[in-house]
């Protein structure tokens, strides 16, 4: 019944195949998900989306420039110098140049998961009209915050390079851990941010909150200081914090210079991956009703 | 070049009993305070509106079906139905083919970026290819007559520059199915024949067609076929000219002979 009917397009066969014969079938479903099979298939014929939503919003933002680029730097930099000197004053001994490489690497990482929130918070509710008038899989908006936000923390990189160097951090195979780290600080701030772009649209204000409950991340968070010097009454915290193990474990890599604790993996893992999902469903399974909600 | 098309018979778009309720809450944002101060209290800030009732029709291969109706009659509810953006809360909608949207609320242009970024955005979320896009963008630009003012933030467009812009998208993705809701008359007088003409190429074409207007003469010109729409349910499915009589006639606005009044029937 859905054979393919042949378009006077002729001249495009290619996409005769990819978009004719397709068969939309729109049935009540409030509640509960849609067919996660063609989601997903959507999903990845429109990951161009994304991406070209992720340059739009930085070009928006000015980062195409050079001094939006500079910035970028800057900003982080002149932050790890604050919180040094901050810390410096508060423990009343110096950590030296390989605390500020810790500081400076686990607040790097910070910045990147609190600012994929900060972009997906606002991704849904900022999308009013091309949602109100468009039919596409709406996890594509969190995902392009997600996107800016690796955008944004590429170029840190080479801010933390010379300050290793100049702190002769361990250089090391060891350092190839970074990149299943890296995975999963995206999984955990993908998963973050499609929860916080749903619920935006449920409770606007969720935005102002949101810069509160970062700003207590942060302090919760092995950033300013070492997780081993988390005292045991406090040990709570570190196992509560989904960033925790993962900042424990990239602090370890960079830092010290060695392979980072399993245990700590594995518990970034689960948080990451439970987050995740829990986003993702929580998500999905609202989406439709976004059109409505806007 | 349509009569060498394969018309499989079966209805690009079917409409089975459609009934779409959707509840809006009152407050003009809902937020977490709020919702934090009412608990306990009971206070219901959500409101049912039911925009569509039962309703239903099949549009075939091809066809142009025109829609009309008062304002709030649920002409928009259901083009987004179909286009698949808003789910039925009853009935079934089955839609064959690639869908483009010309919908009445700002065709989903964000004013803050350029007219290039808009199109390219717009293009790729409606599920086009880059290369695709390619193709397309500079046919966009040539029918909407913006060259200069594609590199401007949107913002800084007029509302006619706009309608053009978003007139020129919608109709050149070449789409199987065209959802317009009152976007005929954007522009000038000159681009307003312009998109007329297209219209009409358009419906030629082996394309199939939804098309709201309060414009009742485009409606009677353009359509093969057309439903009237009162309060959320069906009033009429009938040969255009007809729907457009006992529509008028409805609307107290033909005078005794049953003259049409001009003014309704132009494209204001």
């Amino acid at each position: 019944m859905s054979s393919a009917p042949v378009t006077d397009r002729s001249a495009e066969p290619r996409r005769t195949n990819e978009f004719d014969a397709v068969t939309h079938v729109y049935e009540p479903h409030r509640v509960g998900l849609p067919p996660i099979g063609p989601y997903i298939r959507e999903l990845w014929r429109r990951r161009e989306f994304a991406f070209e939503l992720s340059r739009t919003s930085l070009r928006a933002q000015h980062f195409d420039t050079v001094m939006g680029q500079v910035w970028l730097l800057l900003n982080p930099l002149m932050l790890s110098c604050v919180y040094f000197v901050l810390v410096d004053i508060i423990r009343q001994k110096t950590g030296g140049i390989v605390f500020f490489a810790h500081l400076m690497a686990c607040l790097f990482a910070y910045h990147f998961v609190t600012d994929s929130l900060r972009q997906a918070v606002k991704s849904v509710t900022g999308g009013g009209r091309l949602i109100l008038n468009t039919a596409f899989p709406r996890i594509l908006l969190p995902a392009s915050s997600v996107l800016v936000a690796i955008r944004k923390f590429l170029p840190t990189v080479f801010v933390f390079i010379p300050v290793a160097f100049l702190a002769s951090l361990p250089f090391g195979p060891q350092l190839l851990w970074v990149l299943p780290i890296m995975f999963l600080l995206v999984v955990l701030a993908a998963g973050l941010s499609m929860i916080v772009a749903a619920a935006q649209v449920y409770f606007r204000d969720l935005k102002t909150f949101l810069t509160y409950g970062l700003r207590v991340w942060l302090y919760g968070s092995p950033i300013l200081y070492y997780a081993s010097e988390v005292p045991d009454r406090y040990g709570f915290l570190l196992v509560l914090n989904p960033l925790a193990p993962l900042l424990t474990a990239w602090s370890d890599v960079l830092d010290r210079g060695v392979a980072p604790d399993p245990a700590d993996l594995a518990f970034g893992a689960a948080w990451a991956f439970s987050l995740f999902i829990a986003g993702a469903l929580f998500f999905i399974s609202r989406e439709r009703e976004f059109a409505v909600r806007l | 070049m349509s009569s060498l098309s394969v018309s499989d018979g079966t209805p690009r778009i079917r409409v089975e009993n459609v009934s779409v309720t959707y509840r809006t809450s009152l407050e003009r944002a809902p937020t977490l305070k709020s919702t934090l101060m009412r608990l306990g209290r009971r206070q219901r800030m959500i409101r049912e509106i039911q925009a569509l009732k039962e309703v239903s029709f099949t549009v075939p291969h091809g066809k142009v079906l025109g829609v009309v109706g008062a304002n709030g009659a649920g002409k928009s509810t259901l083009m987004r139905t179909v286009a698949g953006i808003l789910p039925p809360s009853a009935g079934r909608v089955e839609v064959n083919g690639r869908v483009s949207t010309l919908l009445s609320l700002g065709v989903g242009f964000n004013r803050r970026l350029t007219g290039r970024e808009n199109v390219v955005l717009g293009g790729l979320a409606a599920g086009l290819t880059r290369t695709e896009l390619r193709e397309k963008y500079d046919e966009i630009v040539e029918f909407a007559e913006l060259d200069e003012f594609m590199d401007m933030p949107m913002r800084t467009y007029s509302s006619g520059m706009y309608g053009r812009l978003a007139f020129a998208v919608a109709v050149t993705m070449h789409p199987d199915i065209l959802i317009i809701d009152e976007a005929l008359s954007v522009g000038d007088a000159r681009f307003r024949r312009k998109s007329f003409d297209r219209m009409r190429e358009l419906c030629g074409e082996d394309r199939t067609i939804l098309l709201v207007s309060h414009a009742l003469a485009s409606i009677e010109k353009l359509c093969d076929d057309a439903i009237w729409l009162h309060k959320g349910r069906m009033q009429m499915w009938d040969e255009p000219a007809a729907v457009v009589e006992a529509y008028t006639e409805f609307l107290g606005v033909a005078d005794a002979e049953h003259e049409p009044d001009p003014v309704t029937m132009e494209d204001v």
